[in-house]
């Protein structure tokens, strides 16, 4: 997946969990925590969306690296190269 | 081979169903009875459906709100706020005699009264709030420190502290007279700081939207399957046995049917016995009328009454104890259109042995006794309906046992709570009344952060 594609999945992921949000302005490099309001549950939720859609394993010691959109996808773009959509 | 059983499809059994089943397991739900719903059931009788449960959903919050237990349980079990299709209270009142406390979704109001009605007390309800809301929301803090010596650190006018305790003990209260403070503080922000609502057409509506969720989601639903036994071999639970004898095997089971009734339906020898039972219960009363409550004068949700200076709750000495009670008008909610009929429930304390005790004629002429004796107590403090009603029921401290199996019909289980939701078991959890948090949406979280904790994992 590119970086375009990997984006457009959290996006999905986010909405999925936040149905009453609106995602699509939702800014690149603004914690979601602060954003969204989301708490703990929450960032464990898409640890196991990603692990449910596309079989990415996160250890629990990188999980701060979702912090923001912009960091998330840093993060999983080399981890996601060979996942196809 | 499942991976996970749940047994009971209350609130609870069905939120850790959908948390489960959304994640790819494969899970059942056993329920004993023919339909779902636990303690917040609903019966037919005359062309009418009754609810049993609910007089309110706590915790409201209106759209949009990110915060608090509402919030995080429509993300966890990814709804959205418009399907429970909630309406705020009109406003309730805590009534003592000469003194009266309104209170609603805004909590500026409940802040005025007190200070109204209590200018001394200005102060010290404010540092109570302030340290209040510093707990933990989950349930976990489970300190038992008890609630009663922790507000009398802050209030010192014995009858605020009795109005305060009244609604929180009738809500939440799994021990007589006091509370632990963790528990005093969930209940307190349930009610108070965030408030009251219900659906239009009752708590149907949302058991209908998680069934609904947990069988799309691929989950299995077994109706009249009561669990009969859980099989144990070497520490661990390998399958359960149905009343029909019906054998399932299973990876784990979370249990909703309660820590006592749990562990006898584990097939070990003696489990001893190292929580009492709970002892309180709950008659209710209702009336259908042929008016809306509005119209003979009647404006608010819900009345926590009380007969004296001295708030009392406890096992009565009677069947019931009619000094004090609950008046819910489901009528007095902010819906979009008003309901069909009027109807006035009154809750009061029960004695479930008394009930269990007597015969069925004397069941029945109880019932009538009792409806009489409450509405006449709770008219002292709203407009007399009695000339309005056009139908009656009751339900006991037998019903609440025929719905939950809950030993001594105990509305909000074992006094002491089992907050880690672990068992003697590895792979044996519980979730629901016994585990922590009561009431409808207390039940939910608990079934999802049992789930979370401990079977989502691997
Ligand atoms: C009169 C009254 C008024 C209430 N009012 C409110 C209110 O206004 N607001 C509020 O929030 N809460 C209210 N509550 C409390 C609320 O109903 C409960 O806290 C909540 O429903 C508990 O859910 P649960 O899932 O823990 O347990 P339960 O609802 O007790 O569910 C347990 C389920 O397990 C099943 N079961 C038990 N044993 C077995 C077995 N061996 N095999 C198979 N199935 C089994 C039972 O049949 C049941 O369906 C009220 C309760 C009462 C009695």
């Amino acid at each position: 997946m590119t970086a375009d594609e990997i984006k457009l999945a959290i996006i999905d992921i986010l909405s999925d969990i936040a149905p009453d949000e609106d995602i699509s302005d939702l800014k690149e490099d603004v914690a979601f925590r602060d954003q969204l309001e989301l708490d703990s549950m929450d960032f464990l939720d898409i640890v196991m969306e990603l692990r449910k859609r596309y079989r990415i394993q996160i250890p629990e010691e990188e999980y701060t690296e979702l912090a923001s959109m912009s960091s998330t996808v840093k993060y999983l773009e080399p981890r996601m190269r060979d996942v196809k959509q | 081979m499942y991976d996970t059983i749940i047994i009971g499809a209350g609130m609870s059994g069905l939120a850790a169903g959908i948390r489960l089943a959304h994640f790819d397991q494969r899970v059942c739900i056993l329920e004993r009875h023919s339909a779902i719903g636990g303690l917040n059931s609903f019966y037919r009788l005359g062309r009418r459906n009754y609810d049993v449960g609910l007089h309110a959903v706590t915790n409201y919050a209106p759209k949009g709100t990110r915060r608090g237990p509402l919030a995080r349980l429509l993300r966890q079990l990814r709804f959205a706020w418009d399907e429970f299709s909630l309406s705020p209270q009109v406003g309730s009142e805590i009534a003592f005699p000469g003194v009266r406390l309104r209170f609603s979704n805004d909590f500026g109001l409940f802040e005025s009264e007190v200070v109204r009605h209590f200018p001394r007390q200005k102060d010290n309800f404010r540092r109570l709030v302030a340290e209040l809301c510093d707990y933990d929301q989950l349930g976990r803090a489970g300190t038992g420190c008890s609630a009663r010596e922790a507000v009398a650190q802050h209030i010192d006018d014995p009858l605020l502290v009795e109005m305060i305790f009244c609604p929180l003990l009738f809500y939440g209260g799994a021990r007589e007279h006091d509370m632990e403070f963790g528990q005093f503080s969930i209940m307190f922000r349930s009610i108070f700081l965030e408030g009251l609502a219900r659906p239009l057409v009752g708590v149907r509506l949302i058991l209908k939207k998680l069934v609904q969720k947990f069988k799309a989601l691929g989950g299995e639903l077994r109706l009249r399957a009561g669990v009969e036994r859980i099989s144990v071999s070497n520490g661990s639970v390998d399958k359960v046995i149905l009343d029909n004898g019906t054998e399932l095997e299973c990876r784990r089971v979370l249990s909703s049917a309660g820590w006592r009734e749990t562990m006898r339906l584990c097939d070990e020898v003696n489990r001893p016995d190292e929580h009492p039972a709970g002892r309180l219960s709950f008659v209710e009363s209702i009336s259908i009328l042929d008016a809306q409550p509005r119209v003979l004068g009647h404006d608010r949700t819900m009345v926590f009454y009380n007969d004296s200076d001295k708030f009392h709750y406890g096992k009565p000495d009677e069947l019931a104890d009619a000094r004090s009670g609950v008046i819910c008008s489901p009528n007095n909610f902010a819906y979009g259109q008003p309901l069909a009929e009027g109807v006035m429930r009154i809750t009061a304390l029960a004695d479930y042995d008394r009930w269990a005790a007597l015969d069925r004629q004397s069941y029945q002429l109880a019932k009538l006794r009792w409806y009489d004796r409450m509405v006449a107590s709770a008219v002292r403090f709203v407009p007399d309906f009695r000339s309005a009603v056009v139908e009656t029921d009751m339900f006991t401290p037998i019903t609440i046992r025929r719905y939950t199996g809950h030993e001594n019909g105990a509305v909000y289980g074992l006094p002491q709570k089992r907050y880690d939701g672990r068992t003697h078991l590895k792979n044996l959890y519980i979730c629901g009344t016994d585990q922590g948090l009561v009431g409808i949406i207390g039940a939910i979280i608990s079934g999802i952060s049992i789930a979370n904790r401990h079977l989502l994992e691997g």
